[in-house]
């Protein structure tokens, strides 16, 4: 095997007359755009970081030499109550080939607790407001041995916000925000929580404070204002989001629960360096003549499947991710490496902001794994999840347009998203005004009866879900002047709010309504995963 | 009259040397397509990424030892390759017994006079070590182009070896393929004789040796250049014979350098073996007196004289060559 070159930082290319057509992922589909010369430019993720060698060691490496705190195995005895919580099937994105990081980090602290005699054992998937996971996915994160272990006799399950058993109510932060977190987290003497950390918004108190808390707690944060003060979510010290979460953690400390956070950080290889889909991360002008017969050989294959067919073959590729960082012990000090380290992977330094943003949407986002992609998780991929990552200031400028290119189909998972259904045809046919949305209608969808038995009994998200998500795009709607997307079925676009168009040229001329002509261009190449470090 | 104007401009065209290839006008249209159709064109701002050769050193090999190409070459061998060696070089094999305490894998060290040593070498090779053996071949000669790189891969087993150096990649390939059970086939001099006489031995085989501590197996091939020597195209028929040494082991105290010199002695004293017998070669190898691989250092007719008097005639009556 050939030794691995040193990973390149990310790039900013101005396009000119030799720049090669670009790629925009299309849902399970992609298209070649040629950019405007002269006026657009493409960034460039950086190459994966190297993985660490040998990712067990550094686990263990981690456990024994915490940060601002004792080795976990002090923390341990034997007559204890010991609650290990993780990240749910929302992380990483798509999910990551066996075995997953939660598994091996897992396994280590189990493997400290068997030896110091720890009887009571309980492992809790912290999912919020998400959907149940399925045993197969349990399985996947977790590993078989864990699952075997713990999941028949009742003590590996799926957290269960709306079990009124369940759940413990600590009390209120000094700006009045209610905290209210697992129970069996709060009567354990030790909880110990397994993050992924796929972007800079994850980890911290977000881990406990939202992971294994519910809508009274939840509620304080995930709304429209706090949503268009945090510039952005990706970046902690300027989210609202996060101080938020923040001063809920301190509330969770005080009261006297002990967390031992454990956290990771993952590189950029989301498609591989080699196999079937490798030339998605790669520049196009450095597609060999094998990278180009494989997309051709890729897009010739999927033009005859039918959607469901495309989205099986999709949602079935792992990513071949591997552990950057591993850091454990006390939460704000082991989250401040992890930022650092995320950061390191993802950030772009980028000149000056944009009048047009243009993005390929992907065919999966935290809320589809396994999943349909309906438009509202179109919205808030490209609108809170993509717009968001940046550092400094927004890539594109106040006022300014973002053009998304993905088919948007009006189709939704009836299983996993029953109550965003009930949205689309309610609530965005009323109105997409965030703020009247949540005054008009948030109340109801998150006390509605049928979808809290649906998201506690079935695979459902919980019938606020949707609301979270079209706030999560309220900065930016209030940011932008315009949103168009590309290739999606027009009624749904239509129905979102946007302005649907048929190809990129037309997006573009379509812009240039809001913007004037002459608009300067930036494209966002991702994934696998960037942040634009706006200066 | 169209017709006829057309004629004319092409004709005019031809004189002139303007006409289009036809190759350039299949071309053209597949050149209008856009990519990823077409090789993408480099931005202006970025350096061009380095073209990462499949040929030479870098071919890949691995698919020629999988289990159906391993099958396939097999087959070739024992039914082509030997019944033609048969005919075409009459092989005496000696020294065969030599071999009988060895186990595994081990480097055949040869000299190299003749592109029909190859496959002689391969076909006189002793079971198990003829079907589980891959050839040393010059990255440059046999893995120029991908069509020579994929047969010489399929048919004789061959992997790229730098002639030029000692490489890391080929060292490192050549350590793997040990490791995993496969046996070398290594030609030291690097190349055939260019005047019938031997070559200096490189250090590759003793290097590789040395490291995955196999034993060298010395031999001798005598005859191939009558058959197709350096510079002719067409084979003659002519006998030749193989002598295999004793399986030579690196000393611990002694360097790679050290080691090639004593294959290289050994396979002189297999030459003087093959040329007289093996009670006087015996003797003048204890005499320090074995005739040089690489003939005598004088004028070149003298070279190519010197080699033919020596030579045991079997084809035919004694007579002597003048250089051409």
């Amino acid at each position: 095997m050939s030794p691995r070159k040193a990973p390149r930082p990310g790039l900013v290319l101005d396009v000119d007359a030799s720049t090669p057509p670009v790629l925009f992922h299309h849902g399970e589909n992609f298209r070649m755009e040629k950019l405007p010369v002269g006026r657009s430019r493409i960034i460039y993720p950086a190459e994966p970081l190297r993985g660490l060698i040998d990712p067990d060691q550094a686990i263990r490496d981690a456990l024994e030499n915490p940060i601002d705190s004792e080795p976990l195995r002090a923390l341990m005895t034997a007559d204890m109550k010991l609650t290990i919580a993780f990240d749910d099937i929302s992380l990483p994105l798509p999910p990551m080939r066996k075995p997953d990081i939660r598994q091996r980090v897992i396994e280590a602290v189990l493997d400290i607790a068997a030896e110091v005699g720890v009887d009571d054992v309980h492992i809790i998937a912290a999912l919020a407001l998400h959907r149940r996971m399925t045993e197969d996915e349990l399985r996947h994160a977790v590993g078989d041995r864990v699952y075997d272990a713990f999941a028949p006799s009742g003590r590996l399950y799926n957290h269960d916000a709306e079990d009124p058993d369940g759940m413990t109510h600590l009390g209120t932060t000094n700006h009045g925000e209610e905290v209210q977190i697992s129970k069996r987290a709060v009567d354990s003497d030790l909880t110990v929580y397994v993050n992924i950390n796929l972007v800079s918004m994850d980890g911290g108190h977000k881990s406990t404070a939202t992971g294994l808390s519910g809508y009274t707690a939840l509620r304080h944060h995930h709304n429209v204002d706090t949503m268009q003060k945090s510039k952005s979510f990706m970046d902690p010290p300027n989210s609202e989001l996060h101080t938020k979460n923040w001063r809920q953690g301190d509330v969770i400390r005080n009261a006297g629960v002990k967390i031992f956070q454990i956290e990771t950080t993952i590189n950029n290889n989301t498609f591989g360096e080699t196999g079937p889909l490798s030339m998605l991360q790669k520049r196009e002008w450095e597609w060999t003549g094998r990278d180009r017969a494989k997309f051709l050989a890729m897009q010739g294959g999927l033009s005859y499947m039918t959607p469901s067919a495309r989205r099986k073959v999709f949602h079935s590729w792992k990513a071949p991710y591997e552990l950057t960082s591993v850091q454990a012990g006390e939460i704000e000090a082991v989250h401040k490496v992890t930022t650092e380290n995320t950061f390191a992977q993802h950030l772009v330094p980028v000149e000056g902001q944009t009048d047009i943003m243009t993005m390929g949407l992907p065919y999966i986002s935290p809320y589809n794994v396994n999943s349909v992609m309906n438009p509202i998780l179109v919205a808030v991929l490209g609108l809170g999840y993509f717009f968001n990552l940046y550092r400094g200031k927004p890539l594109v400028r106040e006022g300014g347009v973002l053009i998304m290119s993905h088919p948007t189909p009006w189709d939704f998972n009836p299983v996993h998203h029953p109550s965003y259904i009930d949205f689309f045809e309610q609530v965005l046919a009323d109105t997409t005004d965030p703020h009247e949305i949540e005054k008009k209608y948030e109340k109801q969808y998150a006390e509605d009866e049928w979808y809290r038995h649906l998201y506690r009994t079935s695979y459902a998200y919980h019938g606020v879900h949707p609301f979270y998500m079209w706030y999560w795009c309220s900065h930016a709607l209030q940011h932008l002047g315009q949103v168009i997307i590309v290739g999606g079925d027009p009624k749904a676009v239509r129905r979102l709010g946007f302005r649907p168009a048929s190809t990129l040229q037309d997006a573009l001329e379509m812009a240039t309504d809001t913007v004037g002509p002459q608009p300067t261009i930036t494209h966002y190449h991702n994934p696998p995963m960037l942040m634009a470090d706006v200066k | 009259m169209t017709a006829v104007s057309n004629y004319r401009a092409k004709v005019s065209q031809r004189l002139a040397g303007t006409e289009v290839p036809l190759v350039g006008k299949l071309r053209k249209p597949l050149q209008a397509l856009p990519f990823p159709y077409t090789a993408p064109t480099v931005p202006q701002t970025v350096e061009a990424p380095e073209k990462q050769s499949v040929t030479g050193t870098n071919f890949p090999t691995d698919w020629a030892r999988t289990e159906p190409a391993r099958r396939t070459r097999a087959v070739l061998i024992d039914t082509m390759v030997r019944p033609v060696m048969a005919g075409l070089a009459q092989p005496t094999k000696r020294g065969m017994d030599r071999l009988h305490g060895l186990e595994g894998p081990a480097v055949f060290a040869a000299n190299h006079h003749s592109h029909v040593d190859t496959p002689l070498l391969l076909s006189s090779l002793p079971m198990p070590w003829r079907h589980r053996v891959v050839i040393g071949a010059a990255a440059d000669y046999f893995f120029g182009t991908r069509v020579t790189g994929v047969l010489s891969a399929l048919v004789i087993g061959a992997i790229p070896i730098d002639r030029t150096k000692i490489s890391r990649a080929s060292t490192d390939l050549a350590r793997d393929l040990i490791d995993e059970g496969w046996s070398l086939v290594v030609f030291p001099e690097g190349g055939r004789s260019p005047d019938g006489w031997g070559q200096p031995f490189r250090g590759g085989a003793a290097f590789i040796a040395q490291r995955t501590s196999v034993p060298v197996v010395p031999v001798h091939i005598e005859g191939t250049g009558r058959i197709l020597r350096k510079g002719k195209s067409t084979p003659t028929p002519s006998r030749t014979t193989i002598t295999f040494g004793e399986p030579m082991y690196c000393d611990p105290d002694e360097d790679a350098r050290a080691f090639n010199d004593r294959i290289e002695a050994r396979v002189a004293e297999l030459a003087d073996e093959a040329m007289t017998n093996w009670w006087d070669a015996r003797k003048r190898a204890h005499a320090q007196d074995t005739p040089l691989l690489t003939g005598p250092q004088t004028a070149t007719w003298r070279r190519v004289w010197e080699l033919d008097a020596d030579r045991p005639r079997r084809n035919g009556p004694k007579s002597r060559s003048w250089p051409k």
